[in-house]
This record gives C-alpha cells, sequence and structure tokens, in this order.
C-alpha cells in the first residue's frame, strides 16, 4: 500500500498520536511540594554563593543609599579605571567614573564590542541559593552580545532584586525576553570534571550590591 | 522509501546517525577494560563529579520533592505529547521563530543542510547538542561542503582528536590533561607550542583558537535543554559561553531538538533549573543559561529555526513500560554512578547515549534487535535510579527490554523444559536428585556444555547441596 506524501509536519504527530494511545489526557496535576517561592531573601547568602564561584563582590554601606551612583562609579573606577568599556544606553546617570573611556551600545559591531575591556550594567533579578544574576536586555543592560565578548563585567544589583531561591526568579522573569542566567565568571568542567573559570564568557564578574533604596 | 507504516510509530532509520555500535557491548567493552589509562581517567572524573554532585543535593531540603515534581511533569509531557508540540509550534511562531518537523535522522539532517545552504555560509558554530550527535549531522554538513565547528571544549579535544564522545556532558571524559596537551599541540591550528597541561591554559588556548570563529560565523547550530509550549521559550544551559556565542552572535541560529524536551509551563522551568546542574556538573547553578522565545529585534539572531526531531521517540512512546526513558534530561548522574560505565567506558555502548540511560534508549530508538546487548550492560545493582533527578527507573527499564531482546533458541528451549519440570513436583524431585548427582561427578565450579556455555562464562555453576529442601523437609 502506498500512502499519500505528506509533510514532516502530520507525519510526526500522527506517530506520536498513535504512540500515545488514548485520547489527550488533561493537564496533569503536578505535585509541587518543594518550597515554593516567597521566602525572604538571604543577602549574606547570595554574596557567599557567588564568592564561591569566584565572583568578586562588592558589598556597598548603608551610606550609599542616599547616593547609590557614587557608590558604582567607584567600584567601576577600582575595577576598569583607566580602560574601555561598553555600556548599554540605559545605564543609570553617574556609574561610570570619569577614568573610564566609555562607549555607548547604539548598534555596535561585534568587533568594536570585542575590542573594549569591560562592560557595565544592571540586571534584572538574583537567585540568592544560587548565586545567579540575571539579565533581561532591560535598556540599563542592553543586548546580550555587550556582557558576552568583553572579558570584565560589573553588574550592578539593588538589594530589592535579590529573591531567595530559584521558584521566586522564574516568577518574576518575563519569558519574552532573551535572559542570561549567570553564576560566576565562564568555566568549564571538561577537563577532567574539575572546575575551571575562564573561557569563552567574561573571564572576571563583578558584582556590586547596592544597599535597599530609601523610602519614600 | 515504503510507505507501509506511515503515521505509525517508527525506529530510527539505519545507515545514519550515531545510535548503534560496530559490536556488541561485551566485545566493546573488553578494549575499554584493558585499556588501564582510561579506566584511570575515568575512575578519577567519576569519583570527583559524584562528591560534588552529592554535596550540592545535600543542600537541599526539598531535592525528593523535586525529584517527584520532575518526574510527574515529565509524565504528563509525554500524556500530551503531540498537543504540547503543537502549542509550542504556534508559540515559537507567533514569536517570529520557524518550526520544522523531521520524522527521522535522514530529514532532520536535510532541513539542516538546506538552512544552512540558504545562508549561503560554508561554515556553522556549533553548541554541544546530543540530538545533533544522534543524527551524525557534522557528517552530513560535511557531505554538503559545509563545515561545523564543535565550540564546546570537550567537543573540540574530541574533534580535534578524531575521537568519539564517551559521556554525555563530558565527552571528553577519558582523556586526561596531558593527553588532551598532545591533542591541542598536534591539531590546534596556531597554538602555543608552549603550551602546558594545566587546565586553565589549556581552556585559554580555546578561547584564543575560537574567538574570531564565534566573530565571524553567521550560522549556529544548537540543541536545547528545554521548550517551554506555553511561551516558545527554548533554554540552553552550559558552563563556558560558547553556547551564549552561539545563541547570541550568529544571523542565523538553528536548534534541534528531540520532542520530547518540551515542557508545559513557563514555571515547570523552576523545577528542572535546580534539578539539572545538581545532578550534571555537581553546581548549585551553571555558570550560564540561555534563554530565548523567537526573534527580539535587534538582539541576537534574527532568523531562529526550531527542528522538532522524532527519530525512534515514536517507538519509545509506544511502549508503557519504556516510555519513561523519555523523561531524561542528559544529566549523566546515571553514568557517573554507575560501577560497569566506571569501568568500560563510554565507547563500549557504541551509541551516543552510554551508560544506563544509554543502555535503555539506544535499544528503544533503533528496536531492541539493533542494540540486544545493551539491556544486559548493568548488574542492575540500582545505583542509576536513585542518581536520576527525574527518577526513571532504569532497571526496570533493563529487565523489560531484556525481555523483549531476542533469546537464542537453546535458551529458550532451556526454559520451557525447566518451566515443564518445575509445574511438576515428582519430575522436579528427580531432577534435584540428578543435579545432585553432577555434584559426585565433581564438576563443581564448572561450566555448564554447550549451547548453554554463554551463562558460565562469567560466573560458576552453584554447587548443588548435599540435601534439597524439601527432602529436609519431607524427614521433620
Amino acid at each position: 500500500m502506498v500512502g499519500t506524501p505528506v509533510n514532516g509536519r502530520d507525519e510526526v504527530l500522527a506517530r506520536l498520536r498513535a504512540a500515545r494511545g488514548a485520547a489527550p489526557a488533561a493537564p496533569a496535576e503536578v505535585p509541587r511540594a518543594y518550597r515554593p517561592a516567597g521566602a525572604a531573601a538571604d543577602v549574606d547568602l547570595l554574596v557567599r554563593r557567588l564568592t564561591d564561584y569566584r565572583a568578586t563582590v562588592h558589598r556597598c554601606d548603608a551610606d550609599a543609599a542616599a547616593q547609590p551612583a557614587d557608590a558604582v562609579a567607584r567600584v567601576v573606577d577600582a575595577v576598569l579605571g583607566g580602560r574601555r568599556v561598553v555600556v548599554p544606553p540605559g545605564l543609570p546617570a553617574g556609574w561610570l567614573p570619569g577614568t573610564v573611556d566609555a562607549v555607548t551600545d547604539d548598534g555596535l559591531t561585534a568587533g568594536q564590542i570585542a575590542a573594549v575591556d569591560g562592560v557595565v550594567t544592571a540586571a534584572a533579578v538574583a537567585v540568592a541559593e544560587t548565586g545567579t544574576v540575571v539579565l533581561d536586555g532591560a535598556p540599563d543592560q542592553g543586548r546580550r552580545i555587550i556582557t558576552l565578548l568583553p572579558d570584565v563585567h560589573v553588574c550592578v544589583l539593588r538589594a530589592d532584586q535579590v529573591v531567595a531561591g530559584v521558584p521566586d526568579a522564574v516568577a518574576r522573569l518575563d519569558p519574552r525576553r532573551p535572559l542570561t542566567w549567570i553564576s560566576g565568571p565562564s568555566a568549564t568542567s571538561d577537563i577532567e570534571l574539575d572546575r575551571v573559570e575562564g573561557v569563552h564568557g567574561p573571564r572576571n564578574l563583578h558584582v556590586v550590591l547596592l544597599p535597599p533604596a530609601p523610602r519614600g | 522509501m515504503s510507505r507501509t507504516f506511515l503515521g505509525m510509530p517508527a525506529t530510527a532509520p539505519r545507515g545514519v546517525g550515531h545510535l548503534r555500535g560496530d559490536e556488541p557491548f561485551p566485545a566493546a567493552a573488553r578494549r575499554g577494560l584493558a585499556d588501564p589509562q582510561l579506566r584511570r581517567n575515568l575512575g578519577h572524573a567519576t569519583t570527583t563529579i559524584r562528591a560534588k554532585s552529592g554535596a550540592v543535593i545535600r543542600e537541599l531540603p526539598d531535592w525528593e520533592q523535586l525529584r517527584a515534581a520532575g518526574s510527574a511533569i515529565k509524565a504528563d509531557v509525554l500524556a500530551r505529547l503531540p498537543e504540547l508540540l503543537e502549542q509550542l509550534e504556534a508559540a515559537v511562531t507567533a514569536a517570529g521563530g520557524t518550526v520544522h518537523w523531521a520524522a527521522d535522522a535522514v530529514a532532520a539532517n536535510r532541513i539542516v543542510t538546506d538552512l544552512v545552504a540558504a545562508t549561503g555560509s560554508d561554515r556553522v558554530i556549533k553548541v554541544k547538542s546530543m540530538a545533533t550527535q544522534e543524527i551524525g549531522l557534522n557528517e552530513a554538513l560535511e557531505a554538503a561542503g559545509i563545515t561545523a565547528v564543535e565550540t564546546d571544549l570537550a567537543e573540540l579535544i574530541v574533534q580535534l582528536g578524531e575521537d568519539r564522545p564517551s559521556h554525555i556532558l563530558v565527552p571528553a571524559i577519558h582523556r586526561n590533561r596531558a593527553e588532551i596537551r598532545e591533542i591541542f599541540l598536534r591539531a590546534m591550528p596556531g597554538v602555543d607550542p608552549g603550551l602546558t597541561d594545566d587546565p586553565a591554559a589549556l581552556a585559554a588556548a580555546a578561547r584564543r583558537y575560537l574567538r574570531q570563529t564565534f566573530l565571524t560565523t553567521p550560522v549556529a547550530v544548537s540543541g536545547a535543554n528545554f521548550a517551554v509550549a506555553e511561551t516558545g521559550t527554548l533554554a540552553v544551559v552550559e558552563s563556558e559561553g560558547n553556547g551564549r556565542m552561539c545563541v547570541t552572535l550568529p544571523e542565523t541560529l538553528i536548534t534541534v531538538m528531540g520532542v520530547e524536551k518540551v515542557v508545559p509551563t513557563w514555571r515547570d522551568l523552576e523545577v528542572f533549573l535546580q534539578l539539572l546542574p545538581r545532578a550534571s556538573t555537581g553546581e548549585r547553578m551553571n555558570p550560564y543559561t540561555s534563554m530565548w522565545t523567537g526573534v527580539t529585534p535587534g538582539d541576537g539572531p534574527q532568523a531562529f529555526h526550531l527542528v522538532l526531531l522524532d527519530n525512534g521517540r515514536s517507538a519509545v512512546l509506544a511502549d508503557e513500560v519504556g516510555r519513561q526513558a523519555l523523561h531524561c534530561i542528559r544529566c549523566s548522574a546515571c553514568l557517573n554512578v554507575c560501577p560497569v560505565y566506571e569501568r568500560a567506558g563510554g565507547h563500549a555502548y557504541g551509541s551516543v547515549y552510554p551508560g544506563p540511560i544509554g543502555a535503555v534508549l539506544s535499544p528503544q530508538l533503533t528496536g531492541v534487535a539493533d542494540n540486544a546487548s545493551l539491556p544486559y550492560a548493568s548488574t542492575l545493582c540500582g545505583a542509576c535510579y536513585d542518581a536520576c533527578p527525574v527518577k526513571i527507573n532504569i532497571p526496570e527499564l533493563l529487565v523489560h527490554l531484556r525481555d523483549r531482546a531476542p533469546h537464542p533458541r537453546a535458551e529458550a528451549a532451556a526454559m520451557a523444559a525447566a518451566a515443564y519440570v518445575m509445574d511438576r513436583p515428582a519430575l522436579y524431585a528427580a531432577a534435584q536428585r540428578g543435579a545432585r548427582l553432577s555434584r559426585l561427578a565433581g564438576r563443581r565450579g564448572r561450566g555448564l556444555p554447550p549451547p548453554l556455555s554463554g551463562w558460565t562464562i562469567g560466573r560458576d555453576l552453584p554447587q548443588p547441596p548435599p540435601r534439597t529442601f524439601r527432602e529436609w523437609w519431607a524427614r521433620r
């Protein structure tokens, strides 16, 4: 017997329907007895986890709450002073010290971005339990490429962006945006299953932790 | 090509891809067992990863609850697979991507090759993907004059060493640092002749070697760890940043994904992003996870193609016991705890899927007859079941597949005879007395005669007792 020629879509779906057998089930009730979102975030834990994965954490004291931009600029100066950096178009004013040679990403080529030494961005959310920072491409974080090619990434977090666990981060993030979850610098376990920092992504990750914004 | 079984579940076709070995497991394993360097490398690596993984799993008070949720989500996926794939297709398409459906390796290779050819590029960069290894995509691209550059460090080691991968997560696990240095010195263009075997120096050499390739190649091919039906979001987890390069820099991104990788909802990722890194690399979170939904104007590839691959998965789904092998999230925890894998190495399994999960997945994808020795490549110790973050009962599957594997006629005849005897008490008692005669004949520890000799190659025949239980009971 020769069937009528079909496209791959019909073929695959027909095979899977035949294999599955019975009519489509209603969505199953998944037992979610694991710890849900909503626990208080432990900023000290985030610092320990980031440090454990070889990120450098710069924790600003409470005095910095009044002038957070100055606190950020001081860190950027210490890390990237005298060098060339790329920044997203929406980087908050005052985060860059006069000592860096900054270029704003207004559609730079990959070659131009690869030629700079570092990048300064904000972040969308951070997960304390795993030591993870997530970028979502908002104007203060920019295109994914700018945090990928330069060798030094300075990432600025507000304390209210820190959440306890992975479920909290998933709940806060918008899946329609391009998301990059970053846990420490680029690394590999490919040689004898031992973790080595520094392959293709930035080999230096600096996280600047700002105190909670003053109320009012 | 026969269309007789159109629309019926089908196994992966022969003659393409890497799901079948050239020889049965026992023959291939013998070579691995005879290689002391391989056994030292594997023993060191699996010991390291077991300790790391165990430590970060113990940090979580709710690991078992996460496993239960992961298993339930995957069971739900299989129960609704066609509908979830249609939902995924609609979401990806709405976000600016294009979805392709590939019934098997041949179709998938043709789709990808045509897509690359349409861009005019004769080179693609690749982020490590089991699915593209399974279908032999690199060979298909090469036949079309397209160079596929593997960018994952371990894949690069395998490619430069003209070697075969031997582990799901760490394909070059069988190589130690000294061997990797030699491969780089021999095969990496422009490498520093003073390269040491310090892992950081080896990683830096790969960074220098691949940087220009990343910046100038307009097409990338990736796999996917997860695809969310509800939102059309794809996720790739990785460590080095080569995955970010591939899904960010090129103009065109082609993702090849086994159909079972779909998950129903965005929220489901909160489970798998906790399970996968801790079970896989033994990290609380892998260094990088990229997620994208279709095309983002001005950011990343402006053309996105998703290729949904069957290649035998429908045949696995058709087996109600066997289908749980499709829960697999490719963490490789089962390899790292398996006493057989640790000694024989990944190459012995023939397929790109080695270890316990390979022993149950490969025979189902190809049909058991084509990988008949793999369900026996296990001691049934059960460590793999305990380690599996989505609770695949691999020992149960192994026994199930052993039952479905072809058995020699003599074995079947012997089993039928044994069943006949055991059904008849008088005959059974006589047989036991007969067995005791063999004891008098001094055959203790000796092998059985052909055609049953296979059973006693690796074990002694039990010594018959001087008095059977039935005799003992009768005298009480």
